[in-house]
């Protein structure tokens, strides 16, 4: 039985609301990752995760090889920063975010010799504990684009048991392809990290779900999960958002995540595929986050490709790599079209979440002039959450906290589709997250 | 590259959006009313026409003038008031004369749109209220219904008045659906409004909640009410402004709830009170009324129908969720 099983491709189990249909524009699925060379200059910034910021623990002029600890806390939340090329501390000094928050950074001349830290070695780990502290010291946040420190989600509690780990292939933002070269050129990294992370969490099943317009990616992973019995291959919809991880935990399992919880308190871990290759290097190899693959694209970018970058390295540097520009883009994003962050400069350090970056032109920037609210809910069609974002706008306008709470405003997870769907451009998020922080200043009180 | 100081734009999440705008949803619904207008033409003669122009013309003027006066930004190319001065015209009897579309248009425009906000603020809809209003004010002329000006077409009373109880010979139902009937100028053909409603829904611009609920809440009461006559119910559905109404005046976006629950609860309460006001009130026609009344009410409506958000949780209160 269950071999006729595992060689099927599972289907959702549920189909979630809303979402939309944008243009793919995945024009980079087909490049092999290209790796870059060191850049003379690395800025590690002390908070590249959710959580609290690390101390540097190198000063200026040390020397300090790949892999080496320059940063850490002793806060719960937060994970280890490691040098990401080998040379000498040029200084340690505030500087600006993609988001535009400043932080302190740790900023590294490259001795261009990428050497090795000497202390690296393969972590040993032989039960559950021994695996998050090893993913802690590892230094890995969730790769998707969130900065989850990875191990907090590896703990597992006892009242609450996991039996699914759902390895998130789906990459539903338009442009980005790293996810899929990862699938592509790494499946048996893939592969290896699922069965660690099985067997070190006693996991019952393992789902790797992907978007069904990548089928080069499902029959990869396929043919290497076909011959287990616990790891299954589940193509979905191709509809954005459904890689969020509420989509995703109900696509995969049926299961609905309550507002204010997490996967784990229905049994479930969700984990990016790379971040899932990523633990199976770092077992085999002990070598700790310090480079990551990310697209860069859209149509001002002369070469559009996935490039292996060291982290901290300069979007400046990224953007030259591939060509730079061929026209002056009108916006430029750290991340995708949806949800990712629209930067004023070039000058800011690629962080351990950052998959994409995109220079966009007026034409598909998606500027489009706002006038007023027609009522038609296309919005509250396309919401996911099943919220009614004019709804929300209003009452964010009038300031009216409790109204907001009842009508759910909290479990929006900023995914954008209402204002992509609506037809007078209004910047619905910006008031989602207008309407969120007046919910949650009035639960201070 | 060179030019390290270029800043670019930066503005809030998603940096993608569809090509969709305002002015395009009111292009459908103008396209969606063009089948009921030629009917109009056809069955009422150039007359028909002429209203319909001067109702358009006229509200695209008044909006012009009130945001122009009043300063505000001018809205005219969202095509919104085109469309209202379209309902409004399909709404007139043919021989209603010219000026008083112009006072129609001006309370549409003026005093129910742009007074209580313009676009999407309005809590009744335009071209209904101004329906009632001239409807109240000139009675005489506003039920004064010209003959169909086709050759066999039944003459006399409107079918409406008939099945009330007037005088007077009923067209075939073939003939209520294509407009071979006395009425005012859009509601004359069934089909025609029916083919337009079909390129709204394939165009998703409407859902077929409302309409359904509304046409199909009337059918069940009329049925219930004929002890089963399928004749005499598939009259009252064709009769009237029913099917205009419950296509395209109910279905307005500014005024009837925007979420499913409450498209439904919208629709019946339509349908239902169009029923009773054809049989138990003293007025033959019940449509704009009921359509009214159930707007006054939208924003009860959605507040109790409010739709049910994902992972919300039973009974406890919101406030103990923390944020993730
Ligand atoms: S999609 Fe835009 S125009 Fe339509 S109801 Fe929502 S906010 Fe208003
Ligand atoms: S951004 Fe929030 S409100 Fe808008 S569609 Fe996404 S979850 Fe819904």
């Amino acid at each position: 039985m269950a071999h006729t099983r595992t060689s099927a491709l599972l289907k959702a189990v549920k189909k979630g609301k809303g979402g939309i249909h944008a243009p793919y524009h995945k024009i980079t699925a087909e490049l092999e990752t290209v790796r870059m060379p060191a850049p003379e200059f690395v800025t590690l910034p002390m908070l590249q995760h959710i959580g609290a910021p690390c101390t540097p623990t190198v000063k200026k002029g040390d020397y300090v090889a790949v892999g080496q600890v320059v940063g850490d806390s002793d806060k719960f939340l937060s994970v280890p920063i490691h040098a990401s090329v080998s040379g000498v501390v040029e200084s340690v000094q505030d500087v600006k975010l993609a988001n535009g928050t400043m932080a302190p950074a740790v900023v590294i001349r490259s001795d261009g010799e990428m050497k090795l830290f000497e202390g690296i070695e393969p972590p040993v780990v032989n039960n559950k504990e021994d695996l998050v502290k090893a993913i802690r010291a590892s230094g890995l946040v969730g790769l998707g684009g969130a900065g989850f420190p990875s191990f907090v989600k590896l703990t597992v509690k006892d009242d609450k048991p996991i039996d699914t780990l759902v390895v998130n292939a789906a990459e539903c933002e338009p442009y980005i392809t790293v996810d899929y070269r990862e699938c592509i050129e790494n499946s048996w990294n893939i592969y290896s990290g699922v069965k660690a992370l099985q067997e070190l969490l006693q996991l019952q099943r393992v789902i790797i779900a992907v978007e069904d317009n990548k089928p080069e990616a499902i029959k990869v992973l396929k043919s290497i999960a076909d011959k287990d019995d616990s790891v299954f291959v589940m193509g979905l919809k191709s509809r954005y958002p459904q890689g969020a991880e509420k989509m995703m935990v109900l696509s995969a399992t049926g299961r609905v995540v309550p507002e204010g919880k997490l996967p784990a308190d229905v049994g479930v871990i969700v984990m990016n595929v790379a971040s899932v290759a990523f633990t199976a290097r770092y077992l085999k190899l002990g070598k700790p986050l310090v480079s990551r693959s990310v697209t860069v694209s859209g149509d001002c970018i002369k070469n559009p490709m996935n490039v292996r970058v060291p982290i901290g390295t300069s979007l400046r540097d990224i953007v030259e790599f591939c060509g730079g520009f061929t026209e002056e883009p009108a916006k430029l994003i750290c991340g995708g079209p949806m949800m990712g962050t629209a930067i004023t400069s070039l000058d800011v350090p690629l962080l351990k979440s950052n998959n994409a970056v995109l220079a966009l032109s007026a034409k598909n920037a998606g500027l489009k002039k706002e006038t007023a609210c027609i009522r038609c809910g296309r919005c509250h069609a396309a919401c996911p959450m099943n919220l009614v974002p004019t709804n929300i706008e209003k009452y964010a306008l009038k300031g009216d906290a409790e109204t907001l709470a009842a009508m759910g405003t909290m479990v929006c997870m900023e995914c954008g589709s209402c204002a992509y769907s609506c037809p007078a451009g209004k910047p619905l998020v910006q008031y989602m997250r207008l309407a969120k922080s007046i919910v949650k200043e009035a639960a201070k009180k | 590259m060179e030019d390290k100081k270029t800043l670019y734009t930066v503005s809030a999440s998603p940096h993608a959006k569809n090509p969709s705008s305002a002015a395009g949803v009111m292009l459908d619904v103008i396209i969606a009313l063009l089948p009921a207008g030629v009917m109009g033409t056809i069955v009422f003669g150039l007359k028909a026409l002429a209203v319909i122009g001067v109702c358009v013309a006229s509200a695209v003027a008044f909006e012009f003038l009130y945001t122009k006066l009043m300063k505000k930004s001018v809205t005219v190319g969202d095509l919104s008031a085109v469309v209202t001065g379209l309902l409004l015209a399909y709404n007139l009897p043919v021989d209603i004369p010219l000026w008083m579309c112009l006072i129609g248009s001006f309370v549409a425009i003026v005093v129910v749109k742009q007074f209580f906000g313009g676009l999407g603020q309005n809590f009744a809809n335009p071209a209904i209220t101004a329906r009632i209003v001239l409807l109240v004010s000139f009675a005489g002329s506003m039920t004064k219904f010209a003959d169909p000006k086709l050759p066999d077409a039944v003459t006399g009373a409107t079918p409406l008045a008939v099945l009330g109880g007037a005088e007077g010979e009923l067209p075939t139902l073939l003939q209520m659906l294509f407009g071979v009937k006395g009425g005012c100028i859009g509601e004359v053909s069934g089909a025609a409004l029916l083919l337009g409603a079909l390129y709204l829904l394939a165009r998703r611009v409407i859902s077929w909640r409302i309409p359904v609920a509304f046409i199909g809440s009337a059918a069940i009461f009329m049925l219930i009410y004929s002890k089963g006559d399928f004749e005499y119910t598939a009259y009252e559905l064709l009769a009237g402004g029913l099917l205009l109404g419950a296509l395209f005046m109910a279905t307005d976006y500014t005024t009837s709830p925007i979420n499913k629950t409450g498209k439904l609860v919208f629709g019946i309460g339509c349908g239902v009170l169009t029923c009773v006001i054809r049989l138990y009130g003293s007025l033959p026609e019940g449509v704009s009324y009921s359509i009214l009344l159930m707007n006054i009410l939208t924003p009860l409506i959605e507040k109790a129908t409010m739709p049910k958000y994902f992972g919300k949780l039973k009974k406890k209160k919101t406030k103990e969720g923390k944020a993730a």
